[in-house]
């Protein structure tokens, strides 16, 4: 068992566009990029849980080229809104960092 | 065979690049000069209030250099979103930093100024029309939301660019346009294939941000062909490879193997990425696929209203301890007062608002932190007071900071402090506050239509 932020070269968030928000999973080669998108820990239904949105409206795409696993989301409150509280969407990966990857 | 060579000066006017950079590209004999001077990431403010992000010093820092480079070199000068959000009122702003540019320089040339701003009136009957359609998320819109927005703005594609390079311009700015489109325009003009002009164009937009790692904005480089592209840093310490590239597709798109753009979407599911050599990396298997309709984004900002904060933090662990509890009281303890000032005539959730948000707990993620035990010896809290007017904003925030001062807890008898003010006076004063309040796209017969240009000869 490893936790994420020990697997991958970077883990980020960033608004694509004021009413999206992105996330990229970065790995430093394609053997440890294989193994976490293999593990399936990244998955709509953790996503949709963790981010409170819905299953179908979770993007999940694995980026064979760039060793990267990314998802979007809508944005849980639109960029700018008076709730909106990180207008970059910089700092919504918090969670993800220590998420366990099985083995 | 035919290369179409792009200079990206930096990612975004005003953060600067290496003068040295500039030159190094400038070497290798581009066909033009390209920067974007904004994005929706800086928030609703620029495009809602008409500011710009900036200061007009370190933007005309980058301008002159762009612009004496590219009358050098007798090749044009490409920038995109001028001001932050391309209002009218930024054009403007730009129209006068290059004034000063040309006169402190003894420049002559021609710059064409494009217009991305929309008339309500035209962008009502497109509704009606049926030419408007939400993306996924958008907010609701009908003809009051168009009414009470700020500024709306339209994003132009290539098409306007090469329009002014066709009435001879060497200075192109336009209001908004797509990041894309400023590098896409003169390769397209030379009548490259579309489908490494439009991947090297998303590589280019964001300058040297394209590099393994980047210490500070700089230059970036591209040399297309018809059939790939090979993307160069003019700064020899920085290194492109591969993965580096690949992965800028991922940055603030949505998808990595596709991007949409007015004319059409660029698909690189099939694109292979190579070593050209130890810093620079060859692209190929880009395809550009047309759409059937051509269609511009818009965005728009409105005035949520006034606000005004105040910062403050605990330190007392028996408040810590009933700190929802404690932020309640507060928030009624307001209430109640502005009742008192006001006779009753302002309330609570429809003439203003008092929020907070609670840093140590769950300032970043609010209701979505899933860590739910607070641990913090002391947290930090904003109190936000928002209203439609001015004057009632900071009078109702000079009372909460008050009031917020002296709340007591059952556990201490007597009269306590019981919130540290990291400043004096307490409140800050925000000004107009905006929200978007678009996210659709406007179907157009012809991509330049609404983007009227301004020729001005210097």
């Amino acid at each position: 068992m490893a936790r994420l932020r020990d697997l991958a070269k970077l883990i980020r968030s960033k608004n694509a566009g004021p009413f999206l928000l992105t996330f990229d999973i970065m790995f430093e080669n394609r053997e440890v990029y294989e193994k976490v998108r293999d593990s399936g820990v990244i998955n709509k239904e953790m996503i949709s849980a963790l981010y409170a949105t819905a299953v179908d409206d979770v993007h999940l795409v694995n980026y064979d080229a760039a060793y990267a696993i990314k998802f979007t989301i809508p944005r849980p409150v639109f960029q700018g809104e008076i709730e909106d509280r990180d207008v970059f969407g910089g700092q919504q990966y918090g969670p993800l960092v220590d998420l366990n990857v099985p083995d | 065979m035919a290369e179409a060579r792009a200079l990206a000066a930096t990612g975004i006017l005003g953060s600067g690049f290496a003068e040295s950079s500039l030159a190094k590209g400038l070497e290798w004999d581009p066909h033009f000069i390209g920067a974007d001077a904004g994005s929706t990431d800086l928030g609703p403010q620029h495009l809602g209030a008409g500011t710009t992000f900036f200061s007009k010093e370190a933007v005309k820092r980058d301008l002159r250099l762009m612009i004496k480079g590219g009358q050098y070199k007798k090749i044009p000068v490409l920038v995109g979103t001028a001001g932050g959000a391309g209002g009218d009122v930024h054009l403007e702003g730009m129209r006068r930093i290059i004034a000063e540019i040309a006169e402190e320089e003894g420049l002559h040339f021609r710059a064409a100024f494009i217009h991305s701003e929309q008339d309500k009136a035209f962008l009502k009957a497109q509704l009606r029309s049926g030419k408007i359609k939400p993306l996924k998320p958008a907010p609701p819109v009908d003809e009051q939301v168009i009414e009470k927005s700020e500024r709306i703005v339209a994003m132009m594609g290539p098409e306007p660019f090469i329009n002014a390079l066709d009435a001879g311009a060497e200075v192109i700015i336009t209001g908004r346009s797509s990041d894309t489109s400023i590098f896409a325009a003169v390769p397209l003009k030379m009548g490259l294939s579309p489908g490494p002009i439009w991947h090297a164009a998303k590589i280019l937009e964001c300058g040297a941000a394209v590099v393994e790692q980047r210490p500070h904005p700089d230059c970036m480089f591209a040399f297309i062909r018809d059939d790939h592209f090979v993307v160069r840093a003019p700064n020899p310490t920085l290194r492109c490879t591969p993965v580096s590239v690949a992965a800028h597709t991922l940055y603030e798109n949505p998808d990595p193997y596709i991007l949409i753009e007015p004319p059409g979407t660029l698909d690189t599911s099939e694109a292979r990425y190579e070593p050209q050599d130890e810093v620079a990396v060859r692209v190929s298997g880009s395809k550009f696929i047309q759409a059937d309709q051509y269609t511009v984004k818009l965005e728009g900002a409105e005035r949520v209203g006034y606000q005004s904060i105040i910062i403050g933090a605990f330190r007392d662990p028996v408040i810590l301890e009933q700190l929802d509890d404690y932020l309640d009281r507060i928030k009624q303890t307001i209430v109640n007062r502005v009742e008192e000032i006001y006779s009753g005539e302002v309330v609570h959730g429809e003439d203003y608002t008092v929020t907070f948000k609670v840093y140590g707990r769950d300032g970043v993620m609010g209701a979505l932190e899933p860590v739910k035990e607070v641990l913090a010896h002391e947290i930090c809290v904003i109190i936000e007071i928002t209203a439609q007017d001015e004057r009632l904003t900071n009078a109702i925030a000079v009372s909460a900071s008050q009031i917020a001062t002296h709340v007591s807890i059952p556990q201490w008898t007597g009269h306590i402090t019981s919130i540290a003010y990291p400043y004096s006076p307490q409140v800050l004063q925000r000004g107009e506050v905006y929200r978007f309040n678009l996210n659709h796209i406007l179907e157009l017969d012809d991509p330049c239509e609404i983007f009227p240009m301004d020729i001005v000869d210097f």
